[in-house]
């Protein structure tokens, strides 16, 4: 299984592949070596917002009636900046530069039920080191779906779109428990013992989002409490919503590629960039759409470059478009309609065995994303 | 009486349960950055020049006050300021104070001199606090921390030894002293390059000519004084050996006050800066995550690594922010403030502080 049948990408020589990297490695130096005030005040600004939305959410809970759809608004503004702009970015390390403790990826914690501990290692570690490589990298399906001809149908997949349903709607519960590694402990191939603290973590972690929204917060509006209740719960869900679909469009729209294990054996840098940038997708939009995805519309600037400050990467993103340009590679991007519905295909289409001939392009391959692209 | 309850609410249990996963602090610095429950922070109030003569680094003394968080320090002890200097960047840097003690939520002084060798920001800390900074710059402040302290019951006479800027924690003590009105017998011996670089000039003379148990000894080397050495400690201090005795200040005015008291325990002491060096030279430092591999010079990991080009994360460089923890995968390493060595695989080494010796390994 390569790429090229895939994607219809080119595959790049061995020394085109050491250029290509060099390009981009030229990018990131750039970038790095810009890094400053700017970068700096952007991030304390989202901060600062996030913080308003939020006690602008908990306190309008205070009008009964009127206040409630605003409040569920301004609390689910809140914890979508909290976790995509603030807390995936701050994670990746890519503030680390300005020794501020409160945006530090080492003590980072986010408003979600994942612990950012499990999570760095789960997200940053296996999913960026081994991006879309089917059987490595367990965001490939989270071992829940079928997203991939790769993975071996199994009558289980028959409810890939249930199954896809229900992760969306509970995300954050998914992704909390999605570092239990659960598939593999029924394989057999992980120890109740290696879940402990990881299982420790995640409880701990549970009881104090739990707390908040469902008990404290709730309790302090006294009467309103149950429609206090009821808005936590949505606010969370609309999260939950948001971020499964913004997450799903950056590696399972069509024409997106995944890789064996094998053809990544002793992969240079080059080729890794090649890997990042062929293995993601991006949405286009506006510039709140952008920040609202904590700019992981622009997927494949973030997996090209995860440690830099994300408001940088449209910026680079013109350069990587153009780059790819003259080196024949595909570059996935389309609105976010387009490239939810690449995904929703994906999701249908994996529930099913394969069709028997496999020469037959997939559904929604290489010639729509050039359409796309274009 | 009600802030303090205020404060004890910010506090609660039920607080921080509320502002999980952020912490209170996160939402209080939003209105005020002078509001914490439980960070400290402090505003400049006061900057005062001590030393400006011309061709000698400048030493200001600066007056922070600090949150109601600030739990107060003890006479030699030290803390953590962060400052951000510019780029966005904020830079930590350690710093005695220099105050008498202080209760909560009292203000603080320290006394800085601009250092030109601290790292590439664009401004160091130290010419930061006596160039740039003004009265209403907000700074980070860790509490009080540190050994190198009086005992809370001061011993009949004691001696205080300090160089140069070393006389920061000293001078802490005999302020404290002279409140707490210390009835025994302070002998103090400084040594500064020269009468125009000496910090805390006046403030000495008039200790000098109050008398009060205090027995000074100003030496300025430049005058031709003479360096510290038994024979001299005996003349100013006889019998010094047994007398409890504090010293601070570089590390060649420690280590000659060291073989003066010959192993005695009276004496304690606070290396103004960690010693630079002093690790055992030979054998290869490898930098696993960049793939680079140096010879070991016996420097810190940190000076190795950054000799080598690459910029890992730090702070006060001297092993108390922990901001430069990284692991070492392999090899043996010395830590230069304890003499302590160590080689477990895998362990999280504070790389400012920790010299190599032979082979080793961290992920950078
Ligand atoms: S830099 Fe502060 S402990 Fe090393």
């Amino acid at each position: 299984m390569t790429t090229v049948e895939k994607t219809g990408n080119r595959r790049l020589t061995a020394e085109e592949l050491e250029a290509f990297g060099a390009e981009m490695d030229v990018i990131r130096q750039r970038i790095v070596a810009d890094l400053g005030e700017d970068d700096a005040a952007y991030i304390y600004n989202i901060v600062k917002k996030q913080r308003a939305f939020e006690i602008a959410g908990r306190s309008l809970y205070y009008l009964p009636v009127i206040g409630w759809v605003p409040a569920v608004a301004c609390l689910s503004i809140s914890k979508i900046l909290d976790n995509m702009e603030i807390g995936h970015n701050v994670m990746h390390g890519q503030y680390d530069w300005m020794g501020d403790p409160d945006l530090n990826s080492r003590m980072f914690e986010w408003d979600t039920m994942a612990p950012s501990e499990n999570w760095k290692y789960g997200h940053n570690y296996m999913h960026h080191t081994f991006t879309n490589i089917v059987g490595k990298d367990r965001d490939v399906g989270y071992g829940i779906l079928r997203m991939d001809e790769d993975q071996e149908w199994r009558p289980y997949y028959l409810g890939n779109p249930i199954y896809a349903f229900l992760l969306m709607t509970f995300f954050e519960w998914g992704v909390a428990m999605h570092d239990l590694e659960v598939d593999e402990l029924v394989a057999g191939r992980r120890t109740w013992a290696e879940n402990k603290e990881i299982g420790a973590r995640i409880l701990r972690k549970v009881k104090e989002q739990t707390l908040k929204d469902y008990v404290l917060f709730p309790l302090l509006t006294g009467p309103l409490a149950p429609l206090t209740f009821a808005g936590n719960f949505t606010a969370n869900i609309i999260r939950n919503l948001w971020t499964f679909n913004i997450i799903f469009c950056g590696h399972f729209p069509a024409g997106v590629a995944s890789f064996s294990q094998e053809e990544c054996e002793d992969e240079t840098q080059g080729h890794w960039y090649y890997r990042q940038l062929l293995g993601s997708a991006n949405i286009t939009g506006g510039r709140l759409f952008h920040i609202m995805s904590g700019n992981l519309s622009y997927q494949i600037e973030h997996h090209l470059f995860p440690d830099l400050p994300a408001r940088r990467y449209p910026e680079i993103a013109e350069e990587v478009r153009e780059i790819c340009e003259r080196y024949d590679l595909a570059y996935n991007t389309g609105p976010l309609h387009k490239q939810l519905f690449g995904v929703f295909k994906k999701i249908c289409r994996f529930a099913l065995p394969d069709r028997k001939s496999s020469d037959a392009a997939p559904a929604g391959a290489a010639p729509a994303i050039e359409e796309v692209a274009a | 009486m009600a802030l303090d309850l205020g404060g004890r609410i910010l506090r609660s249990r039920t607080v921080a349960a509320l502002a999980s996963p952020h912490g209170i602090d996160r939402y209080l610095t939003q209105i005020n950055p002078m509001l914490a429950a439980h960070e400290v922070r402090a505003r400049i109030v006061d900057i005062h020049p001590e030393v400006s003569a011309p061709g000698a680094p400048r030493v200001a003394t600066v007056t922070l006050q600090p949150t109601s968080t600030w739990r107060g320090h003890r006479a030699g002890q030290h803390v953590s300021v962060g400052i951000d200097t510019g780029e966005g960047r904020r830079t930590t840097r350690v710093f005695t104070v220099s105050n008498t003690e202080s209760k909560p939520g009292d203000p603080l002084t320290i006394t800085v001199r601009a250092h030109d060798d601290e790292d590439a920001t664009p401004y160091s800390i130290s010419k930061y606090l006596t160039e740039r900074a003004t009265v209403g710059t907000l700074v980070h402040l860790s509490q009080a921390e540190g050994d190198f302290v009086l005992p809370h019951h001061v011993p009949e006479h004691i001696v205080l030894i300090s160089g140069g800027s070393g006389i920061t924690p000293v001078m802490s003590m005999l302020r404290s002293l002279q409140r707490r009105t210390h009835r025994g017998k302070v002998t103090f011996l400084h040594w500064a390059p020269s009468a125009e670089r000496q910090i805390y000039a006046e403030e000495l003379e008039e200790i000098r000519g109050q008398g009060h148990g205090v027995d000074l000894h100003i030496m300025h080397t430049a005058d031709g004084a003479p360096y510290l050495s038994p024979a001299l400690l005996e003349k100013l201090v006889p019998g010094y050996r047994d007398l409890p005795t504090w010293v601070c200040g570089p590390e060649s005015l420690i280590e000659a006050t060291q073989a003066a008291y010959d192993g005695t325990e009276s004496l304690h002491v606070e290396y103004f800066k960690p010693p630079r060096s002093g690790g055992v030279a030979g054998g290869e430092m490898t930098f696993s995550t960049t793939g680079k591999t140096v010879a070991n010079d016996g420097a810190t990991i940190l000076d190795q690594a950054e000799a080598a080009g690459l910029s890992p994360e730090h702070g006060c460089r001297m092993g108390i922010c922990f901001s430069c923890t990284a692991n070492k995968s392999s090899g043996l390493v010395r830590n230069v403030l304890t003499g302590e060595t160590s080689e477990l695989p895998d362990e999280q080494i504070r790389i400012c502080v920790s010299t190599p010796e032979g082979d080793c390994a961290v992920d950078l």
